[in-house]
């Protein structure tokens, strides 16, 4: 197939590279250096899509960032992408591209009967239109909206792409590569300084690519190729194209995305699909340029209708021709170097100046072309549905308000430029209160607010002689402050058109008896009339305006629309545009991917998996896994076909009748050492610890300073000044962060030094009637009778040549030990307990059958310890002394916590025997009550008691020391469970706790 | 992100600290008789200033240090940064 608008010649593209790539199901050919944009208006394809609201026929409308129109879904690869601009996209051989919102295609979508509903769509309609019935909005309206409205579709498969994430530190960080980004560069690299210079196009030079200029002697195109070839030979530069600095933050922290593989047919092996660079510069360069801006007339959504500068770049960088009779609209001298590039290629075209009397060297240059040039006339409005077929035009008075004759043109396409707009996105994000330029009609950063500096059209500054001398003097000064070198550039010849003024208009009026739509945002299909009723209807600020109408929303975030949707806000509220404001430019600049964001933290590399030494043997021996925290802990060990709950029951049971072993790894560890060690505990812990013996473990809860309950472990005095506290596996980092708190900040005084020593130790829990045996044959040297080490003992042994620390502590409420030997003997360790413990029938235990235990022995964990409870809650009033201060004391005397029916700890058993009540139940005195039924207290925990063979729960109830032996409901909407139950103790096995003293 | 100068270890990211609150909170000494109102000041009351505000930050993927750091609370604007123990006057 022909590429019937591609020129013979020109353009930057690479013609001996022919590329094929399906459209909507057609295939086409286009050139390596095309864009999906410039490859379809090769082919003479202008409609892309449908509009957001009425379905109105699309085209294109820009050539870059700022396209409203051309979103399409992407497929490569066997994926799909939805809401991909078309003008960024480049072309790569076997790309499949498809309109978006429409249906069932584009050339035929049956949406656009919107079109002609468009009287009952105004702004705000779903607000107001869907309100009656109010039942009908969710069932019947919204499903419908959101049906309708939309663009792409995002993929439901897993994305098999990379993301990687990079941080960067440089001197100047340089955000674009236009005339200014590349001068500034230059200078700064001179200078010695660490340069990033970043461009979102494939091509660096921005404007210089397009624009008929000459620096020192070269073409502009040729001076930017120059300059880029060098810095890339510059150690300390780094250049790189395809990526988009979005975002400025604090601290002279900027994002960019870099697209390492979209222009590929697929991604390399070992390389990402995108790459996110967190960028810390000392410095940063904006030199984002400028975005031209639409002059507002009837239909100016018709294909065929874009901007001037865009046509301008498909003919000068794609060799492609938007039209054969081009018309272009135009209020300033722009229009005229896109008249002139098509004159160049044969085309005739004809512009339309809405200036009366316009004069400079470029106009002078058109008329002696031969161009067909109308001063003080505009476009009324474009005729064509699918494509522009012609123009009604008019001349246009001086003051703008009245339109001659209608006169209708033939043409197919119109170029209009409505002057330029200046990118200062990145600026505002910065903190930059921008300030409103009356001569160029648009905002321009104001003062530095960060480091920050912008220059050229990001700027409001159109000449390029003036952009590249402020541009090489602000890289060399900016660089001189860090580096203190100072190799001065001579600053270029510069040749170029001087331009005439542009003429502040941008809304052609409506001819009498007409009623075109006039578009602001060409995305959301906001028009002149739907403004004009937003303001009509009272909202004033331009934030309300903007949310009502939608204007300036979506993926091009107003790029084209903005300046001209305020300029109709001031017009009519009679104000001067920067009395209006603008509204927040915020981050993103442009849509980023949600993968480039996320990086490689998804599925398990979305947090660290720690794992215990003896992980590989819970492996091999049918552990089932479960998270605790960040570490993967064996939740049972399965055997046959056993479920969770067989499992576990087996496993606990074991511990009663003989001995189990569990791997308590995890657990919080922190060493302690100093002389004011005990002071220290003394003061975090509620209870006593100044006369802790050496060689003795002692239990202990410690509160915030709201009196809540934190945490709660054994901490065991190691040697005279050296104590070994255990912390829950949850709670480990804060509790060493809480202890660095009081230590740096509270209580500098205190001798005392805190390490984290969990990784350093692996530790095994064995508990049971059998445990005892089972320890004396490990440890053959060592008295480990009740004499040698009773409850709460603590003694160093030899575990067949390795040195161990034994402490005699139960959680299981059994006569009990924890093992702990450096982490690197840890599976010696295990293999040997099982190995030994074999005569004893010992079983490993998971966390499930933990919990089992601790649950019948009404020991408390995290489940009660839930950030709500104080001590008394859970019956731990005991440990708090009433003598010495504590951290957290002086809350404990707040009425609430010393409430005479004050929530507490209680055992659940259900009347049944049978029924297990769901963790989370309500407990309440009537299941008849009408709702909300009054909440006694809640489920914290349920198990199977193996002691009894039948469901026991705690429980934190009101009043709960008074409830014992009262009848209430646990109540689980979420199961649909009503359970009668009977209130217990929460010590239901071994009240005296006799077992571990045994 | 903010870009914070820990005095011991020099310019770090913001996502190697923690935030730890108000640095001008005084915890009132142990033993001594505390009204109602001076722990709730304490434990509970807090201005939440706008503009400039000394705060506490611990360097928790660094060196560990509890750090005072004078920041405007409105800009993120860092004026300067303390060690523990240095007085801020």
């Amino acid at each position: 197939m022909t590429q019937a608008f591609r020129i013979e010649n020109g353009g930057l593209i690479n013609r001996d590279k022919k590329l094929s790539f399906k459209f909507n199901g057609k295939t086409y050919f286009g050139y390596e250096g095309d864009t999906l944009a410039s490859a379809l208006l090769a082919n003479g394809v202008h409609l892309v899509g449908r509009s957001f609201k009425y379905h109105r026929p699309r085209g294109f409308f820009g050539a870059g960032v700022d396209e409203p129109y051309a979103v399409v879904q992407l497929y490569r690869n066997g994926e799909t992408e939805p809401n991909i601009k078309a003008t960024e996209q480049e072309l790569f051989d076997g790309l499949e591209a498809k309109s978006v919102n429409c249906w069932p295609s584009v050339n035929f979508d049956i949406g656009a009967i919107n079109n002609f509903l468009k009287i009952f769509l105004p702004a705000g309609f779903y607000y107001k239109t869907f309100m009656w019935p109010k039942s009908f909005w969710y069932r019947i309206y919204e499903p419908f909206i959101r049906k309708a409205a939309g663009l792409g579709v995002a993929s439901t498969k897993h994305d098999k792409e990379r993301y990687e994430h990079k941080y960067e530190y440089c001197d100047l960080l340089i955000a674009g590569s236009g005339p200014s980004g590349l001068a500034g560069a230059y200078a700064a690299a001179k200078n010695g300084a660490k340069v990033i210079l970043a461009e979102d196009k494939p091509r660096f030079g921005g404007s210089l690519l397009t624009s008929d200029v000459n620096i020192g002697n070269q073409s502009g195109k040729d001076w930017a190729e120059g300059i880029i070839a060098e810095l890339k030979t510059m150690p300390n530069v780094v250049v790189k194209n395809r990526s988009q600095i979005f975002g400025y933050y604090d601290h002279n922290m900027l994002v960019m995305s870099e697209k390492v593989s979209d222009h590929l047919p697929s991604t390399k092996k070992y390389h990402p699909n995108k790459r996110l660079w967190y960028i810390r510069a000392k410095e940063v360069l904006i030199s984002s340029g400028s975005i031209e801006r639409p002059i507002v007339f009837g239909n100016n959504d018709t294909p065929g209708v874009m901007l001037s500068s865009a046509a301008k770049e498909y003919l000068k960088v794609y060799g492609v021709l938007v039209g054969r009779k081009p018309l272009v609209f135009t209020n300033n001298d722009s229009g005229y170097e896109t008249a002139i590039e098509f004159k160049k290629h044969g085309v005739d075209p004809v512009v339309l100046d809405s200036r009366k009397n316009p004069a400079s060297e470029i106009i002078d240059e058109a008329k002696n072309l031969g161009i067909n040039i109308k001063n003080s006339y505009v476009v009324v409005a474009a005729q064509g549905y699918k494509k522009v077929k012609s123009a009604d035009i008019a001349s246009i008075s001086e003051d703008k308000k009245q339109l001659g004759k209608i006169e209708n043109i033939q043409c197919d396409c119109i170029c209009v430029s409505g002057f330029w707009t200046p990118t200062v996105h990145l600026a505002s994000q910065s903190g930059n209160k921008t300030k409103f330029k009356e001569e160029i009609d648009a905002f321009v950063p104001g003062q530095s607010k960060q480091n920050e500096i912008t220059l050229g059209a990001a700027n409001g500054e159109f000449s390029l002689e003036e952009t590249l001398k402020t541009s090489f003097k602000a890289g060399s000064e900016l660089s001189k402050k860090i580096t203190q070198k100072d190799n001065e550039i001579a600053v270029p010849n510069v040749v170029e058109k001087k331009s005439s003024q542009h003429d502040k208009f941008w809304c052609v009026p409506l001819p009498k008896g007409k009623n075109y739509k006039r578009f602001l945002d060409f995305q959301n299909d906001v028009a002149v009339s739907d403004v004009e009723i937003a303001l009509r209807e009272g909202y004033r600020s331009i934030e309300h305006v903007k949310r009502y109408t939608t204007l300036g929303m979506a993926t091009d975030q107003g790029k084209t629309s903005n300046l001209n949707g305020l300029q109709l806000v001031s017009e009519i509220e009679n104000k001067v545009v920067p009395a209006v404001g603008h509204t927040t430019f915020r981050p993103p600049y442009t849509p980023v991917s949600i993968g480039a964001i996320v990086g490689r933290e998804v599925g398990k590399h979305s947090k660290p998996t720690r794992k215990s030494p003896m992980h590989t043997w819970h492996e091999k021996n049918n552990a089932v896994f479960v998270d605790a925290g960040v570490w993967l802990r064996p939740r049972y060990y399965k055997r046959g076909n056993e479920n969770l709950f067989e499992a576990s029951k087996r496993e606990a049971k074991n511990v009663r009748t003989n001995v189990g072993v569990c791997d308590v790894t995890t657990l919080g560890k922190i060493d302690i050492k100093g002389p004011d060690a005990a002071e220290l505990l003394n003061r975090v812990y509620t209870n006593a610890w100044l006369k802790l013996p050496v060689g003795k473990a002692r239990y202990g809860v410690m509160l915030r300073e709201d009196g809540i309950v934190m945490d709660d472990g054994t901490t065991t005095r190691i040697s005279e000044n050296h104590y070994h506290m255990t912390t829950t596996t949850a709670q480990a980092a804060n509790v060493l962060s809480h202890l660095e708190y009081y230590l740096q900040l509270v209580w500098p005084e205190l001798n005392v030094n805190v390490v984290s020593t969990t990784e350093q130790w692996a530790g095994a829990a064995i508990a049971g009637p059998k445990s005892r045996d089972l320890l004396q044959k490990l440890f053959q040297n060592s008295d480990v009778s009740n004499e040698g080490l009773p409850f709460m003992g603590y003694m160093e042994g030899d575990l067949f040549g390795v040195k161990a620390r034994i402490f005699r502590i139960s959680f299981s409420g059994e006569l009990a030990y924890e093992v702990n030997v450096e982490s690197d003997y840890g599976n010696f360790m295990w293999e040997k307990i099982i190995e030994v413990g074999k005569e004893f029938n010992i079983q490993p235990y998971g966390t499930e059958a933990l919990s089992t235990l601790r649950i019948e022995m009404g020991h408390v964990a995290g489940s009660e310890l839930d950030g709500r409870t104080i001590p008394f809650d859970n019956a731990l009033e005991g440990l708090v002394s009433k003598k010495k201060d504590f951290i957290g004391k002086r809350s404990l005397q707040r009425s609430a916590f010393i409430a005479e029916d004050r929530q507490r700890i209680v055992g659940v058993v259900p009347l049944d025997k049978q029924t297990s009540i769901p963790e989370g139940s309500h407990l309440v005195k009537d299941d008849k009550a009408p709702l909300p039924n009054p909440k006694l207290g809640h489920i914290s925990a349920s198990c199977w008691s193996v002691e009894y063979d039948n469901p026991f729960s705690l429980a934190i109830l009101k009043d709960g020391k008074n409830m014992i032996g009262q009848k209430l409901f646990a109540m689980s909407p979420l199961k649909n469970k009503v359970i009668p139950v009977e209130i217990v103790s929460s010590h239901y096995v071994d009240p005296k706790g006799e077992r571990v003293r045994s | 992100m903010l870009y914070i100068n820990c005095p011991h270890c020099g310019m770090r990211s913001q996502n190697e600290f923690s935030y730890g609150g108000d640095a001008s909170v005084k915890r009132p000494e142990l033993n001594k008789e505390v009204s109602d109102q001076e722990w709730d000041n304490f434990v509970y009351n807090r201005k939440s200033l706008r503009g400039k505000h000394l705060e506490l930050w611990q360097h928790i993927s660094g060196c560990r240090q509890w750090i005072k750091v004078e920041r405007d609370t409105a800009t993120h604007e860092i004026f300067r940064t303390f060690k523990a123990d240095e007085e801020v006057a």
